[in-house]
């Protein structure tokens, strides 16, 4: 089963339709999950809060191994902590979201990924593909940079470290790329 | 490098689409889904929908609509049109909008833009400003443009744009419905003075309109009529912006 995460805002039925996944915010079935997709809409520190009761769950679920995707504020919360308020990030990544500064913000709008190594997720889906972004925060360059787009300055919109991935576009929103980058996560085995 | 975005407009009333539309190969033309779905097959990148009998009836919109447009369109989409409770802009985020706008509710009651971005997130939502030309400035109109007032756009601007806008919907009142451009001072002045996405709403009629909305500073440019009546598809405009040095997904 793919848990899809349920943090209370937006929506996920397309990536319930095209992964087969199921809405859950039960701490058993997390736990039982052989795979989790966390979209995160929202604030940095209404997310951390709102997942706190499954917080543990969902850091040894994933230290554990299985495949994990994050969208949006679902990769950020991969990190320490946010320069968007309190709140604790599940830390698996060490770091600290970062404002865009400098540029107009939010990063609203389809931009440009840019593959910096062979990401299952994006099978078939041509380098420079076009997704949708929506956020006004991004992660840090690290080891586990995996995806660059080129905002006032090339950031982190994707990140992979083993199993965990992590996009800061949203699939779900971003036509046939999107929901091909979806199927490919869904068919990982 | 970030796209400028080509937004089509579809005025909702009762749930079904306002406005003549005359589309072959649409089994009901007068069917959102069916026209977005045909919008999006076309290159569209993004869908507004406005409910436009809600400011006067005071009706919420219809929430499974939103549902159903969730369900069969993977691009993004934002709906409103008489908001001014955040329990019913949360609950179309929750049902699958991505983005809201509240415009006349916003004038009246700054404050709420605070209190939306916090809960929705700043991202998702948009402060709608219908301007109209006069005596030397641009004034912001409420009430589907029926009553001024007096409050300059700019500032507006500014204003809604500090206290947690995401992004500004800027209609002009004079160029609306004339198909003869978008008012680009008007963009101008507004996208000089704010540092979030700006999109241009409002006289439309040709490919060169959107570049000029885009020369003047635009993120995206929104238009309904061109589009219904299926003179120019997205796809069309974004050939002739793309001939022209403008960055869009072909």
């Amino acid at each position: 089963m793919i848990a899809i995460i349920d943090i209370g805002t937006g929506n996920l039925s397309t990536i319930e339709r095209v992964t087969g996944g199921k809405i859950t915010m039960e701490p058993g079935e997390i736990e039982g999950a052989e795979k989790i997709i966390f979209p995160g809409v929202g604030s940095f520190q209404y997310v951390a809060s709102i997942i706190r009761p499954v917080r543990k769950i969902l850091i040894n679920r994933i230290k554990s191994g299985i495949p994990y995707l994050g969208i949006c504020l679902g990769l950020e919360m991969l990190f320490d902590s946010s320069e968007e308020g309190g709140g604790e990030g599940l830390g698996l990544i060490p770091g600290r979201i970062k404002k865009f500064a400098g540029v107009k913000t939010p990063h609203m709008g389809w931009n440009q990924v840019k593959n910096l190594t062979d990401l299952p997720i994006m099978g078939g889906i041509p380098d420079n593909s076009f997704f949708y972004f929506m956020h006004s925060y991004y992660a840090p360059d690290t080891a586990y940079t995996a995806m660059e787009t080129d905002y006032g300055g090339y950031f982190t919109s994707g990140i992979m470290y083993g199993n965990i991935y992590g996009v800061q576009f949203h699939p779900e929103k971003s036509g046939d790329a999107g929901i091909r980058l979806l199927k490919n996560f869904g068919a990982i085995a | 490098m970030l796209a400028k975005r080509i937004i089509a407009a579809l005025d909702i009333a009762g749930g079904r689409v306002v406005k003549g539309v005359n589309f072959e190969n649409i089994k009901d033309s007068g069917d959102p889904v069916e026209l977005a779905k045909r919008y999006v097959s076309e290159g569209m990148d993004e869908l507004v929908f406005l409910d436009i009998k809600a400011t006067v009836d005071k009706r919420k919109i219809l929430s499974e609509l939103v549902k159903r447009v969730a369900s069969e369109i993977s691009i993004p989409f934002t709906v409103g049109g008489g908001l001014t409770e955040l329990d019913d802009m949360v609950s179309i985020i929750r049902n699958g909008a991505d983005k809201i706008f509240i415009n006349t509710y916003a004038v009246q009651h700054p404050e709420i833009i605070e209190s939306i971005s916090d809960r929705i997130g700043t991202a998702n939502t948009v402060i709608a400003i219908d301007a109209m030309f006069r005596d030397g400035k641009y004034n912001v109109y409420i009430n589907g443009g029926s009553k001024d007032t007096g409050l300059d756009a700019v500032q507006w601007a500014r204003k809604a744009a500090s206290l947690g806008a995401g992004e500004l919907l800027v209609t002009s009142i004079n160029a609306d419905g004339t198909m003869k451009g978008y008012d680009v001072n008007l963009l101008k002045a507004i996208t000089g003075a704010v540092n979030i996405p700006v999109i241009a709403s409002g006289g439309a009629g040709k490919p060169a309109d959107f570049l000029d909305a885009f020369n003047a500073g635009a993120d995206g440019a929104l238009a309904a009529s061109i589009f219904h009546r299926g003179i120019y598809s997205a796809t069309d405009i974004k050939k002739y912006l793309m001939e022209n040095g403008i960055n869009v997904r072909l």
